[in-house]
C-alpha cells in the first residue's frame, strides 16, 4: 500500500487569550500523509511552527481515540469535522484529498469561552453537573448487584444517555448554542435507573436552572446537536427531560 | 406562584409555551383552510358560513384566544432569538454543511415566523378589516366576503404573494408540528419517524388547501 501525501491548506483560528481578537491564520503543510488522525496533523504543523521560530497551535486532547471528549474543535463549521458518530480525533486525513483547504475553529459559545487558539474552557458543563449530575449514596456495604431490579430496556436507554462524554460538540452545533442536549443526557441516565429516583426532581429542577444561568442559548429542536454528538445522544433524551422538568415543576413541594 | 414564574421563564417552560401557542395556531389554520375551501362550493354557501362564525358570541372568547396565543409565541419567539444571539456573541466564520446541518425548514423558523406575522397582520387589514359589501339571502343581510375576494385575487400580484405567504406557513407547520410535540415531550423510536412524516404532510396539506383558493379564483373563476 502506498501512501499517499498530500498537501493541505490549513485556516486556523489564532487567538492570544480570552479577551484579545482572533484571526483565521493560513499554513501550507506539504506531506500530509492519508493515515495521520487530524490531531496527528496539527501536531506536524506544530513542529513546523515551533521549528521557525512561531507560537504552537493550542488545541485539546488527551485519550486520542473517541472516549475523553476534549478534542473539541469545529472543522470546516462542523462540530467535530465531517463524519458522523466520531471525535474530530477519530478523524483522519484520508477523508480529504490533495490540495483541500480546511478551516479549524473553537466551538462557538459564550458560555465556552475561547482560552487560546481553538481551546475552550467547557467548565460550565461541570458546574452543570455538580449541581445535580450524580446520585447520593449512603455509606455501608455495597448492595449486591441483583438487589435492585433494572430491566434490560431501561438499563440500556441508560447506558445510552451515559456515553455521552461531555465534549460539548452539541453547543457547538445548535444555533442557538443551547446545551439541552447533553443536560438531558445527564438528567436521563439517573431518571432511567431507580437509584435515580430519590433526587430525580432536584437534579432535573438544578440542572437546568443552571443551564439557563449559564448562558447557553435555548432549545428550538432543529435536532444539529444530535446529528453532531460523536455518541449518536438521541433527541428522545431531551423529550425526556421535557417531561421530567414539568412534572418536577409542578409535583415538587 | 414563584415556581411557576421560574417554569415559564426557564428553557424548557419557554419551549412548552411556545409549542402549546404554535400547535392552537396550526390547528386554527386548518380550520380556516377548510372554511375556504366552500369557495369551491358557491358564494352563498361561503358567505353563510362566514356569517355563521361572526355571529356566533363565542367569536370573541375564540379571538382573544387566538391573540393570546399569537402574542405567546411571538413573545418567546423573539425570546429565543435573544437568547440565541447572547450565547454565541461570536459566530463561525464557517457555516455547517453535510451531514451534520439541520432541516431547512428548522434552520428558517425565525424568518418564515416574521414573514408569516406580516401576513397576518396584512390579511387581516385587509379581509377582516377590508371593504364591507353586504349580500341578502331570503332576507337575511350577510356580509359579501366572497366579493371582497373576488376583488382581490383579480389582483396577480396579490394572487401570488398569497401563495407565498401560504407556502411560508406550510413551510413553518412542517417543522413547527414535529417540533411542539418533541417539546410536550412525545418522542418514541415507534412513532416519532411518523409525526415527522406528518409534520411535513400537515405543512403540504395546510400550503396546498389555501393556496388553492387564490388559483382557482384567479384563474378559473
Ligand atoms: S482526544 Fe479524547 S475524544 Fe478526542
Amino acid at each position: 500500500m502506498s501512501d499517499q501525501n498530500m498537501k493541505i491548506k490549513l485556516r486556523v483560528w489564532r487567538q492570544k487569550g480570552p479577551t484579545y481578537p482572533g484571526k483565521l491564520e493560513t499554513y501550507e503543510l506539504d506531506n500530509v500523509n492519508e493515515h495521520m488522525s487530524f490531531l496527528e496533523m496539527i501536531d506536524v504543523l506544530n513542529e513546523k511552527l515551533v521549528q521557525e521560530g512561531g507560537e504552537p497551535v493550542a488545541f485539546d486532547h488527551d485519550c486520542r481515540e473517541g472516549i475523553c471528549g476534549m478534542c473539541s474543535m469545529t472543522i470546516d463549521g462542523n462540530p467535530h469535522g465531517p463524519n458522523k458518530g466520531t471525535t474530530a480525533c477519530q478523524l483522519h486525513m484520508r477523508n480529504y484529498k490533495d490540495g483541500d483547504t480546511i478551516t479549524v475553529e473553537p466551538f462557538r459559545a459564550t458560555a465556552f469561552p475561547v482560552i487560546k487558539d481553538i481551546m475552550v474552557d467547557r467548565s460550565a458543563f461541570d458546574r452543570i453537573q455538580q449541581v445535580g449530575g450524580f446520585i447520593s449514596v449512603s455509606t455501608g456495604n455495597a448492595p449486591d448487584a441483583h438487589a435492585v431490579p433494572v430491566s434490560k430496556e431501561k438499563a440500556d436507554l441508560a447506558f445510552d444517555a451515559a456515553t455521552c462524554i461531555g465534549c460539548g460538540a452539541c453547543v457547538a452545533a445548535c444555533k442557538n448554542a443551547s446545551a439541552m442536549l447533553f443536560v438531558a443526557a445527564k438528567v436521563s441516565q439517573y431518571e432511567l435507573l431507580p437509584q435515580g429516583q430519590p433526587e430525580k426532581e432536584d437534579r432535573v429542577l438544578n440542572m437546568v436552572a443552571k443551564m439557563d444561568e449559564e448562558g447557553f442559548g435555548s432549545c428550538s429542536n432543529t435536532g444539529a446537536c444530535s446529528a453532531s454528538c460523536p455518541k449518536e445522544i438521541s433527541l428522545e433524551n431531551i423529550a425526556r427531560m421535557n417531561r421530567a422538568y414539568s412534572r418536577a415543576s409542578f409535583k415538587k413541594r | 406562584m414563584s415556581r411557576l414564574v421560574t417554569y415559564l421563564f426557564s428553557s424548557v417552560g419557554q419551549k412548552k409555551l411556545m409549542a402549546l401557542s404554535g400547535l392552537g395556531w396550526g390547528l386554527f389554520a386548518l380550520s380556516h383552510m377548510a372554511g375556504n375551501l366552500l369557495v369551491f362550493v358557491g358564494s352563498e354557501t361561503y358567505n353563510k358560513y362566514g356569517h355563521a362564525i361572526v355571529s356566533n358570541p363565542a367569536i370573541y372568547v375564540a379571538e382573544a384566544g387566538l391573540v393570546l396565543l399569537l402574542l405567546t409565541h411571538v413573545f418567546y419567539g423573539i425570546r429565543v432569538s435573544i437568547q440565541a444571539s447572547k450565547a454565541r456573541s461570536q459566530g463561525y466564520v464557517v457555516k455547517k454543511s453535510g451531514d451534520k446541518e439541520a432541516t431547512l425548514s428548522s434552520r428558517t423558523m425565525k424568518y418564515t415566523g416574521i414573514a408569516v406575522l406580516g401576513f397576518i397582520i396584512l390579511h387581516l387589514w385587509s379581509f377582516k378589516y377590508g371593504a364591507y359589501y353586504e349580500v341578502s339571502y331570503d332576507g337575511v343581510v350577510v356580509r359579501d366576503l366572497f366579493r371582497l375576494m373576488l376583488e382581490k385575487f383579480e389582483s396577480p400580484i396579490y394572487t401570488w404573494g398569497y401563495v407565498a405567504a401560504v407556502i411560508l406557513i406550510g413551510f413553518h407547520l412542517s417543522h413547527g408540528v414535529y417540533s411542539a410535540l418533541q417539546s410536550l415531550g412525545i418522542n418514541h423510536p415507534r412513532y416519532t419517524p411518523i409525526i415527522e412524516k406528518i409534520s411535513v404532510l400537515y405543512g403540504i396539506l395546510i400550503a396546498v388547501g389555501f393556496a388553492s383558493q387564490p388559483i382557482y379564483v384567479h384563474f378559473v373563476f
